[in-house]
């Protein structure tokens, strides 16, 4: 599906896509998700169209563990969050939820280019300016929970981690 | 081929010789999650469809974040917390009694131990010896439902560090530094190891401190050998029964050593709003420090609490600058009360606060005001992080926090030494 993509720049913490100060509005996402990435542009939440995808820079989804981040911007209606690198934790939440999250590097792409992404292919297409980025396959761990719809369903389906 | 200690460790969690790069599957001795994460941890674990708990005795839910609650969506969470633990027979370490990562370390974690905790300072854990390492709240609900979780044996770096710490100057300074050199993501993926002569005669608290912020420069955990020093720690913890040597290979192979030479650091402070945005103190300029905050699962241990005591003993506070403690664990509040320290805050003009994450979070218990400046010994300081985004946090070590309550302004601790 060709969607917008919304730029955020380096080090986007996940203090800035799911605030400490809104720790009480965890056990609600669906109210959390109204201030999505709030405190790195707070007109984000409100603008963004369904499938729309999150671009941004190095380190992105630093710090807290919490898995509301990903979760929320999923439930926004983020098709997948593209960055020049992830930090650990962010990441493997990401793949946790389903939401895919794809390293590739990002410097090329502007707010509002029309990307549209095939998974399988490992191919970004930029519609807007008229190019391709291809990016490296997740580990084979990661590709069964994110084609199983989250860690959940995979563990509810196989009963185990399918590692390969 | 010789392991690291990661490598060891998780070879043993797996029942095979593994290195780095590999994939495993690895039994889980202590799971931890805590009132921010726990509850989705629970409601990941129900809706999975698991009815029991792999390993009760080694899953711990911790209320934390918000001690006392401030708010009713947050009693609320700690009701459904209160009532799995109940229900499936895990430990509940309820409010006031302590931060997660400093109960794993005084109650649960041993030597050679895979530690998996929904907090992202769940490597404060490699202190000990274990592999420590946060993840998600779906991810810790599975290593409570089925005892195991999945893991890429991580590449190393090893920190070796030489020379004797000047006074004045702690593992805070040290890894700061660190972080400042390799950046916030120059780790991300690594094990931090920690070696050298430095460290072998390293006091438990100021490895705890290193293990703990391993993260910030995006590593996945870091390890210390267990030695004589962790066997004196858990003697102390009233464990001695559980621990074990463990230390690296000499043979084992590092993506990369770097070597620090402890005498030649000075008190380091991360500039506002990333951890690895730091400055010498003799550098940082003309800072005044609306609030000091002295505590968290870095740096709220006894040894951190009397460094700053010794400062403000005999001075007087900064007029404009507030000082919050809160001490990690009620075993760290009670000895600090013992040794006459919380007496020394209160004279201080000090405001001392319940075992918790207190202020660091941003939850409660110590939010800034707009444009306000805070010194915190804490771990992080991203915008946002204290509870208001058009605030400015600084981190530094319990000596710098305490200089800066003592002149209103970030200051060189050396000078009250």
């Amino acid at each position: 599906m060709t969607a917008k993509a919304w730029k955020f720049g380096d080090d986007i913490s996940t203090d800035l896509i799911c605030p400490g100060r809104l720790f009480h509005l965890r056990s609600n996402l669906p109210e959390l998700a109204k201030h999505v990435l709030e405190d790195a542009d707070p007109t984000f939440a409100s603008k963004m169209q369904k499938g729309d995808f999150v671009v941004g820079g190095r380190n992105f989804g630093l710090g807290s563990s919490r898995e509301h981040a990903p979760t929320i911007i999923k439930l926004a209606g983020v098709q997948a969050v593209i960055a020049k690198s992830f930090a650990r934790i962010f990441f493997r939440n990401c793949i946790n939820v389903g939401l895919p999250a794809i390293e590739l590097d990002t410097d090329k792409i502007n707010q509002g280019d029309e990307l549209e992404i095939d998974l399988g292919a490992g191919v970004l297409k930029n519609i807007t300016q008229g190019t391709a980025i291809t990016f490296a396959p997740l580990p084979p761990v990661m590709q069964n929970i994110l084609a199983d719809g989250g860690l959940s369903e995979h563990i509810r389906k196989h009963g185990d981690f399918k590692l390969k | 081929m010789g392991q690291t200690l990661s490598e060891k460790i998780l070879s043993t969690k797996c029942d095979a010789t593994v290195y780095a790069d590999d994939f495993v599957i690895a039994r889980t001795d202590v799971n931890l999650a805590q009132d921010g994460t726990g509850p989705l941890t629970v409601k990941q674990f129900k809706s999975a469809g698991f009815s029991a708990v792999a390993k009760p005795e080694g899953t711990v839910f911790f209320l934390d974040h918000a001690a006392p609650s401030p708010r009713r969506e947050l009693s609320n969470d700690h009701i459904t917390l209160r009532s799995f633990c109940d229900e499936f027979g895990c430990r509940l370490v309820d409010i006031g009694e302590g931060v997660c990562h400093q109960i794993a370390i005084e109650d649960h974690v041993r030597p050679g131990d895979l530690e998996v905790g929904a907090d992202s300072h769940t490597c404060t854990g490699g202190a000990l010896g274990a592999f420590a390492t946060g993840m998600g709240s779906t991810d810790v609900a599975m290593a409570i439902a089925l005892g195991k979780t999945w893991l890429r044996v991580p590449q190393t770096y090893r920190i070796w560090v030489t020379g004797k710490f000047p006074l004045g100057v702690y593992s805070k300074d040290l890894m700061l530094h660190l972080i400042g050199m390799l950046g916030a993501d120059g780790a991300t993926y690594k094990a931090l190891e920690f070696g050298g002569p430095a460290i072998d005669t390293m006091a438990m608290a100021e490895r705890l401190t290193l293990a703990n912020m391993a993260v910030e420069a995006g590593a996945k955990t870091g390890l210390f050998a267990a030695d004589e020093i962790t066997r004196g720690f858990m003697e102390q913890m009233g464990r001695v029964n559980e621990f074990r040597e463990i230390a690296p290979d000499a043979d084992a192979v590092y993506e990369r050593t770097i070597e620090i030479d402890a005498s030649k650091l000075v008190p380091t402070i991360s500039f506002p709003h990333t951890v690895d945005n730091t400055r010498v103190i003799t550098d940082a300029g003309d800072v005044p420090v609306h609030q000091v905050f002295i505590g968290s699962c870095t740096n709220g241990r006894l040894e951190d609490l009397r460094v700053a005591a010794d400062i403000f003993r005999g001075r007087k506070r900064a007029r404009q600058t507030r000082v919050i403690v809160t001490p990690a664990s009620p075993r760290v509040l009670r000895d600090a009360l013992k040794e006459g320290i919380i007496d020394t805050f209160v004279e201080f003009g000090a405001t001392i606060t319940a075992p918790g994450c207190g202020a660091c979070v941003g939850v409660h218990g110590g939010i800034l005001g707009d444009k306000e400046n805070c010194l915190a010994t804490t771990n992080r300081n991203f915008k946002g992080r204290m509870g208001n985004p058009d605030a400015f946090v600084y981190l530094g070590s319990p000596a710098s926090a305490a200089a800066a309550a003592v002149t209103g302004k970030l200051t060189d601790p050396r000078d009250f030494f």
